[in-house]
């Protein structure tokens, strides 16, 4: 299935998580969030959640900012 | 000197924003000399983040300060809302410096969703410190409704412009219970010392620092202007006179 994570164009296996997702864009989970199509997904709803096609998905951790 | 915000004490009462700064060694560096307890940090896109995300909460781990994840770039009370709970998710902390931006030219917040924004976060069970405007009057609603501080700007985040109405600090100081912490505008060290001096209880910056040509020597500079400001507050400064007055007695002057 198609997925747009932090704004590019991704294809994963159907029936992904959004834990999988995760993984993709970092070996990081500590100091990680996501939110898909707009709402959060708490942490320990990732490796239940499953993407859909066409699913726009957003993986956000720390800057610097003031 | 202890700086208490929602029944959390902090050594110091300066707050380092860590935005700005060329490289992840020049800000650990003002974080030390800064002396603070509390760094604001934003959340963005992992990808873009890279060289910065796990590098930067590594350093603020090892540097044993607390975090403050801020909304910086929302304009939306709604939009804030979000990424207030994806830092809640993200950093395990429910503390939250709310900022909703009023617009790109002037970064100044907007009122309307702030507070709409306060209330939301605040039923949520959010430790909310907003970025609020040199108002009184909103100063004073974000805490009615609940916020653990208030952070009225100086002068536009950035512009190093000082404080442009001082005597509003002083009104908000007087109009609110809860901790004022001068946030955005501060240029130098004596603003921050005149930030203490109009009675607030803790200064909050970034740029300052983190953009000048020495960030570890202004950090330090910052330290001791906190301190001195804090100090001079509490100790009563001597009343402004137009004309000299002697500290020397003219009593038992020789005849020469």
């Amino acid at each position: 299935m198609n997925v747009v994570l932090n704004g590019t164009a991704h294809v994963l296996p159907d029936g992904a998580t959004v834990a999988e997702a995760v993984a993709v864009a970092t070996d990081r989970t500590r100091g990680v969030a996501v939110a898909v199509n707009g709402e959060v997904v708490p942490r320990t709803g990732w490796p239940g959640a499953v993407l859909r096609d066409g699913d726009q998905i957003e993986v956000l951790t720390a800057a610097q900012g003031g | 000197m202890s700086l208490t915000i929602a029944g959390e004490s902090f050594g110091s009462r300066l707050i380092l924003g860590t935005g700005g700064a060329s490289s992840l060694a020049a800000l650990e560096e003002a974080i030390t000399a800064s002396g603070t307890e509390l760094v604001t940090v934003a959340l963005r896109r992992i990808d873009t983040a890279a060289t910065m995300g796990g590098g930067l909460l590594d350093l603020l781990g090892r540097c044993g300060v607390r975090l403050l994840p801020n909304t910086a770039g929302c304009y939306t009370a709604t939009e804030a809302v979000k990424v207030a709970h994806l830092a809640r998710d993200a950093f395990e902390t429910s503390w939250v410096k709310l900022e909703v931006i009023g617009d790109e030219r002037t970064l100044l917040p907007d009122g309307v969703e702030l507070i709409r924004a306060a209330e939301e976060l605040v039923s949520d069970g959010f430790t909310v410190l907003p970025y609020t405007t040199d108002d009184p009057i909103l100063a004073r609603r974000l805490a009615d409704v609940g916020c653990a501080a208030v952070m009225p700007a100086g002068a536009p985040i950035g512009s190093g412009l000082g404080i442009t109405n001082p005597h509003h600090i002083t009104l908000i100081r007087q109009s609110v219970e809860v901790p004022v912490i001068l946030d955005a505008g501060i240029g130098t060290a004596s603003d921050a010392a005149l930030a203490m001096e109009l009675g607030c209880d803790g200064v909050l910056l970034a740029s300052a620092v983190t953009r000048a040509a020495d960030p570890g020597r202004m950090a330090a500079a910052m330290r001791h202007a906190v301190e001195a400001g804090w100090l001079a507050a509490g100790a009563g400064r001597i009343p402004r006179r137009f004309h000299a007055l002697a500290s020397t007695p003219d009593e038992g002057r020789p005849d020469l």
